[in-house]
């Protein structure tokens, strides 16, 4: 049996290694990279029902060991998506989860609905955390009582399971966890961005044109590892952590905290290989730490 | 084919203050197209500084696979790059973006190229390339003062070079558009690449003319994934917006709202 591979609901991963939603388009630049049905699953950049085009720029820039983005989701909209990318994705043997954005729940819902109905989608992420958009987003990832009915909602239209992608810029990140469990969701993916602002010296008024941008990169791991640490002890569904992961290392990092697959945003950008690599370096990993499988890392830290 | 490769630094050397030539050898070179497009350089083997920096290609040489990039070191990530030594390798991803049509100035024809500071360095490709087909090139290069000016022998080896410094302490005081505006010169086509107002400017002051035009923007990946560094289009175009790493850096003149 290999020994990478992970079950979710949904989703049958050959290693637990998948691209960060908005960190990967949709797939098409690193194809020129690299085979893609090498990693796990794909997480779609976020589709909204309509086009968008986001905020203005500049809409990144550069902080201690991470960078802020305030892309604002854009993407060319759900009926692209669904005959232009899925499509385009379908010539590889990967599952595709697919990052589903609205304005309100009857947004997400329809994307929901059509989406969950491609092939090549085996499960949904409902993104309830983006912090650079007015509306939506993440007011329903702040309240547990919104972000358990709108999980609620896209259950009851989804044909594929769906997971709720978790905001980190909450008090208590258990209360929201446990809300949309109850709500039926499937699976938590974890964390998105931290709000945060960098100025410019000169100036004194931020880099980024919308102000303030979502904090991404190494410089967040701590943050992400303590937050799938506790919520993963409190749930009784699978977490797909993510923050500020850039080698193997990272992965056994939060596979122990008690996630059971990964995801790699920003350091996409450093090193376009970032994903294969990791994948190619974990089962020399594990020989180090004397395990065969690697799902009997996941958890490790809670058996203190 | 864009390629990530550990380019060997040949040559590293400081030409004016604060601005260095940096001369690279590797796979990558082959793989170049067109003047203007850019490599994106990993300053550091770790993940601090984390982000690449995006720099122009100044000039070929692909029968010693050599590139040469041209840069202000002045922020974390240049000045970390500006202590590379020859030998030493750096890790860089492209060639990206599309550059300079060199085929859109034909043969006995004259192109004037407008550059200003840091937006020079691929001028000198483009104009090593426009020349060697047989088109008069005419260039006005503009930079803050003295210290900072860089290549005009270069440049002038290949075609009329005027200079503009914003404290006049080398050629004309001003700035690029001021040369423009007193030199009576008649040619088909025009290439810039320089900071935004200046695109602008110079934009307005040949609209009647055909030109190409390089942006920058702030970027994440480089290569068109991450919506990093979209520009809003005029209504000149059929699309919303332009991405500055993938579908540029040049585009048309009238293309990009500015
Ligand atoms: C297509 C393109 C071609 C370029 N060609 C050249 C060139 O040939 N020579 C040259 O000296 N410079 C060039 N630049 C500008 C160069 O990328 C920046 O000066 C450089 O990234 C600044 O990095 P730093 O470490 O000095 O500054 P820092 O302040 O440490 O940079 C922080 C972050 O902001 C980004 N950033 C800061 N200023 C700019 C800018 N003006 N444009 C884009 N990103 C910026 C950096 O890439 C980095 O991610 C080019 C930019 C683009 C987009
Ligand atoms: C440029 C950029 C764009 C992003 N776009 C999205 C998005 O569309 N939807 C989403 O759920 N998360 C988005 N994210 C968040 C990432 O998926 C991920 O949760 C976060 O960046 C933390 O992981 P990292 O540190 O590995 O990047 C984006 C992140 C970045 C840096
Ligand atoms: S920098 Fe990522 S799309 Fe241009």
């Amino acid at each position: 049996m290999n020994r990478l591979s992970v079950k979710l609901p949904g989703l049958e991963l050959k290693n637990p290694v998948m691209p960060a939603s908005g960190c990967f388009g949709f797939g098409k630049e690193y194809a020129n990279f690299y085979d893609l049905s090498k990693l796990g699953a794909i997480m779609i950049k976020a589709t909204t029902l309509e086009t968008r085009f986001g905020n203005p720029t500049p809409r990144v820039a550069e902080t201690a060991s991470g960078m802020l983005n305030a892309i604002g989701l854009q993407n060319p909209g759900l009926e692209s998506v669904m005959e232009n990318e899925l499509p385009w994705l379908e010539q590889f043997d990967v599952p595709i989860i697919a990052n589903v954005a609205g304005t309100e729940t009857a947004d997400y819902v329809e994307v929901a609905k059509t989406i969950s109905t491609a092939p090549n989608v085996k499960a949904l992420e409902l993104n309830i955390s983006c912090p650079n958009v007015k509306c939506g987003g993440i007011t329903f990832g702040t309240d547990p009582v919104q972000a358990c009915d709108l999980t609620a909602a896209v259950k009851e239209v989804s044909k594929v399971p769906v997971y709720v992608k978790l905001s980190p810029n909450v008090t208590d990140i258990k209360e929201i966890a446990k809300a949309v469990e109850e709500g039926g969701a499937d699976g938590l993916t974890m964390i998105n961005t931290l709000i945060g602002m960098r100025l410019d010296h000169k100036t004194g008024r931020p880099i980024i044109a919308n102000g303030t941008g979502g904090l991404s990169g190494p410089a967040v791991k701590p943050v992400a590892i303590r937050m799938v640490y506790e919520v993963s002890q409190m749930v009784n569904i699978p977490i797909i952590g993510m923050g500020g992961i850039s080698e193997a290392d990272d992965v056994i990092d939060f596979l122990s905290a008690g996630a059971s697959a990964v995801a790699v945003g920003t350091a996409n950008f450093v090193d376009p290989f970032v994903c294969p690599n990791i994948i190619e370096e974990l089962p020399a990993k594990l020989d180090d730490l004397g395990i065969g499988q690697l799902s009997e890392l996941v958890g490790r830290s809670h058996r203190l | 084919m864009i390629i990530q490769e550990q380019m060997k630094v040949v040559r590293h050397a400081e030409i004016a203050e604060h601005i260095f030539e940096l001369t690279l050898a590797g796979k990558l070179v082959g793989e170049i197209s067109s003047p203007g497009q850019f490599v994106h350089v990993r300053v550091s083997e770790t993940m601090e500084p984390l982000l690449r920096r995006p720099i122009s290609i100044a000039s070929i040489d692909k029968e010693s696979s050599q590139m040469t990039i041209i840069y202000r070191a002045e922020g974390r990530g240049t000045k970390l790059l500006s202590g590379k030594l020859s030998g030493e390798t750096v890790n860089v991803l492209g060639p990206l973006g599309n550059g300079f049509p060199v085929e859109e100035t034909a043969a006995g024809e004259t192109a004037v190229l407008i550059g200003g500071g840091i937006g020079v360095p691929p001028l000198y490709e483009l104009s090593k390339q426009l020349t060697a087909k047989g088109v008069k090139c005419i260039h006005i290069l503009g930079f803050q003062t003295d210290a900072v000016c860089f290549y005009e022998e270069q440049f002038k080896q290949l075609g009329d070079t005027y200079i503009a410094t914003v404290d006049g302490s080398r050629g004309t005081q001003g700035f690029v558009t001021d040369v423009m505006a007193q030199l009576h010169i008649d040619f088909a086509t025009y290439y810039s690449c320089g900071p935004m107002p200046m695109l602008k400017a110079v934009q307005a002051a040949y609209s009647e003319k055909k030109g190409f035009l390089s942006f920058e923007q702030r970027m994440g990946c480089g290569i068109g994934a991450c919506f990093a560094c979209v520009c809003h289009t005029t209504e000149q175009t059929g699309q919303d917006y332009v991405k500055v790493c993938s579908d540029g850096p040049v585009f048309p003149a009238g293309v990009v709202s500015i």
